[in-house]
């Protein structure tokens, strides 16, 4: 598929408004694995024809990691800047690639005068299934593997999303299992709290190792991600491991593309 | 006669000693800034309704949710016997409720037995679970010599509680059968019949063991009340209004401090002019006093239990951080304030502060903001409100954040990411090989 991800400012230049704006996410824009999610998540939109835009390099970083590690001045100035962007394009209604974009935008924008419709992807391509516009035909089989679903801390705990990205895996036909510890009771991946940044603190194990021991003990060959920090993480652990032939760490998005052929 | 006054005057000494204390955690309590927490009442009563009352989460560990729940409903429903000691006690009466209550009367004694002989069993396994089993839930740092006593201390204290009832009943039970003195027939007695056979057949002795029973009882009641506000156990009072005021809006989202609000507008938009209140508050929480009352409440509400902490990823892997110390730590903290308040007045300053004196940067730096501690606890503590505070005193008014979050500061700063890519590359994913 030839990807043609259009820009806010080229819609706008054309008069055009798109029905939804990709909030692509530091992430998604810089990290190597992340970027090949993005053009997934562009994929689907294409492939179902759904009117989308993004900021390209208008888009910056929501402010979230400052939040969590405590600097609320950082992520206000970066709050309120991009919700000048956001209301300067009329943006009603946002999907975002990652947890933590979707749940800044979604809970902490509004008390700054940001009130946009937020939904993360895996909602995006759940509502795309449920409407019948996304299936799983034409492309890689997914049938009869064992895959598992890790929960990101601010899509299941976070914002209560735990159904959209198993949704998302049901249709596959495969074999879904559930970890030890999952959905409201799902463990870390270690990279929140702008724990991303920093070396750990001092202790025994690193949290990612901790997960990974989980995916081994359910025998998983998919270990699915919805979020670019958590695949981050959990790629990580799988290398540790030395189990990366084994266990494949893939975001819903590509699992959908995958499946899809697209 | 002398019975009935000494009884009052118990009673009385109890419940305002009880006022007392309870009145200065209060006071504590309200010592925290302000946050509106009085908003969507309908939705408050269903919080506190289900997870206080209805104690929805605690079922997450089965064998501790049936356990719990027998001491529960027993304390809860055996308080309808202590009415009636009560009301003896007062008026010299004895089993005062037998006659308007008929045939119903025996059905709750009996009842009350019934639950009495469960707590008793919960309590039981319960001190098995820490001091044979130890699990590990009731270890760590902040578990130390005091609240590993306390946990033991109230469950000793419910046994003997249970234990002196149930006596009691059985030798009240014996002297009904031999038609002694006030002993009306009344009650209905399926536990304590069977002690009865251990008992004295000698009157004298039964009555003794009654009244000695009847007064242990009381008075072991009315003490207990009063150690409430020295102990974790606070929270068979507490875990009512803490739910009440819980946090309605979703757990991702964390509050957006008006204070930086203002300043950030301004900084935006120089002609802007903030309302100011003419407080000049620090930013983030230094000290307890820089938290919410409700955050102290939930310091007040903590029974240790130690969910949070077996949930927490940082602990889990071995680093410093125990969402229960934080809480414990808050509470003895607020504890130490009040004291110095009440000792030494308004302006006195001990010098020490929650952070650094009781809460290290290390165990600030090693949360995940995950949220596990908040969701697992069952009278909806959160112990993550009072990390982020602290964090945003660190970095606001303190500028130690570590190095290395310093670094994403500047790159957030000024190329909107936090890794040090020009914003000018943002784009250059849509470039990329198309696979």
């Amino acid at each position: 598929m030839e990807l043609k991800v259009p820009t806010m400012a080229q819609m706008a230049a054309e008069g055009k408004q798109p029905e939804i704006l990709f909030w692509v996410g530091c992430a998604g824009s810089f990290d190597e694995r992340a970027q090949k999610i993005t053009r997934d998540i562009c994929k689907i939109l294409q492939h179902v024809g759904l009117s989308y835009a993004v900021l390209g390099t208008e888009e910056s970083c929501t402010g979230d990691p400052a939040k969590r590690a405590g600097n609320e001045f950082l992520f206000q100035m970066q709050a309120m800047t991009n919700i000048q962007v956001l209301d300067g394009y009329h943006i009603k209604k946002i999907v975002t690639g990652c947890p933590h974009c979707f749940n800044t935008i979604r809970n902490e924008y509004p008390g700054l005068g940001g009130n946009y419709e937020v939904i993360h992807h895996s909602q995006l391509i759940q509502q795309l299934i449920d409407e019948g516009k996304l299936k799983a035909e034409g492309g890689e089989s997914f049938k009869g593997k064992r895959i598992t679903y890790h929960d990101p801390c601010y899509l299941g705990r976070g914002n209560n999303v735990y159904e959209a990205p198993r949704k998302a895996l049901e249709i596959l036909d495969t074999e879904l299992v559930e970890m030890k510890r999952c959905k409201s009771n799902g463990l870390c991946c270690g990279a929140g709290g702008a724990q991303m940044f920093k070396e750990p603190e001092k202790g025994d194990k690193d949290i990612n190792m901790e997960r990974i021991d989980e995916v081994i003990a359910v025998n998983a060959q998919v270990v699915a991600a919805a979020c670019p920090f958590c695949m981050t993480m959990l790629s990580d652990g799988v290398k540790n491991h030395n189990k990366d032939q084994e266990i494949k760490v893939l975001d819903i998005a590509e699992i959908t593309v995958r499946a899809n052929g697209l | 006669m002398i019975a009935q006054i000494l009884f009052i005057v118990v009673l009385t000494a109890a419940v305002y000693l009880f006022s007392k204390n309870a009145g200065k955690i209060r006071r504590n309590i309200l010592l925290g800034r302000e946050v509106n927490r009085s908003d969507r009442r309908a939705e408050r009563w269903l919080v506190m309704a289900k997870v206080a009352l209805g104690q929805t989460k605690m079922t997450r560990r089965p064998v501790a949710a049936l356990m719990h729940f027998f001491i529960y409903v027993g304390f809860i429903i055996i308080n309808l016997e202590v009415l009636e000691i009560m009301i003896d006690g007062i008026f010299g009466s004895h089993r005062i409720f037998s006659k308007p209550l008929g045939s119903l009367y025996g059905l709750l004694i009996g009842g009350f037995e019934v639950l009495a002989v469960l707590v008793l069993v919960a309590c039981v396994v319960f001190l098995a679970r820490r001091n044979i089993l130890r699990l590990k839930r009731f270890s760590g740092t902040e578990m130390t010599e005091w609240p590993r006593s306390d946990a033991n201390y109230i469950l000793v204290i419910e046994i003997c509680l249970m234990a002196a009832f149930l006596t009691m009943n059985a030798a009240d039970y014996k002297l009904q059968a031999l038609h002694f003195g006030h002993y009306i027939k009344a009650g209905s007695f399926p536990v304590s019949s069977l002690i009865a056979p251990a008992l004295s057949s000698n009157p004298g002795t039964l009555a003794v063991t009654e009244r000695a029973c009847w007064w242990f009882h009381i008075i072991g009641i009315l003490a207990f009340l009063n150690y409430l506000p020295y102990s974790k156990h606070f929270h068979i009072l507490l875990a009512f209004p803490n739910t009440w005021y819980s946090n309605l809006e979703p757990k991702g989202e964390f509050t957006n401090m008006a204070s930086v609000t203002n300043e950030v507008k301004a900084m935006l938009d120089p002609s802007f002019a903030p309302e100011s209140n003419g407080e000049t508050a620090r930013f983030g929480a230094k000290d307890v006093t820089d938290l919410t009352w409700k955050n102290l409440m939930e310091a007040y509400t903590c029974t240790e239990c130690g969910r949070c902490t077996a949930v927490c990823p940082a602990n889990i892997t071995g680093k410093l951080l125990s969402p229960r110390k934080i809480m414990m730590d808050t509470r003895d903290r607020i504890t130490e304030v009040g004291i110095n308040l009440d000792k030494h007045g308004n302006d006195y300053n001990d010098g020490k502060t929650l952070l650094d004196d009781y809460i290290t940067r290390e165990e600030l730096w090693a949360c995940t903001t995950c949220n596990a501690c908040v969701e697992a606890c069952p009278v909806n503590i959160n112990p993550l409100e009072i990390i982020t505070e602290m964090r945003r005193y660190v970095v606001m008014e303190e500028s130690q954040a570590p190095a290395s979050l310093n670094n994403m500061f500047g790159n957030v700063e000024n190329n909107g990411a936090p890794w040090k890519y020009s914003n000018a590359d943002r784009f250059n994913w849509a470039d990329g090989d198309g696979q």
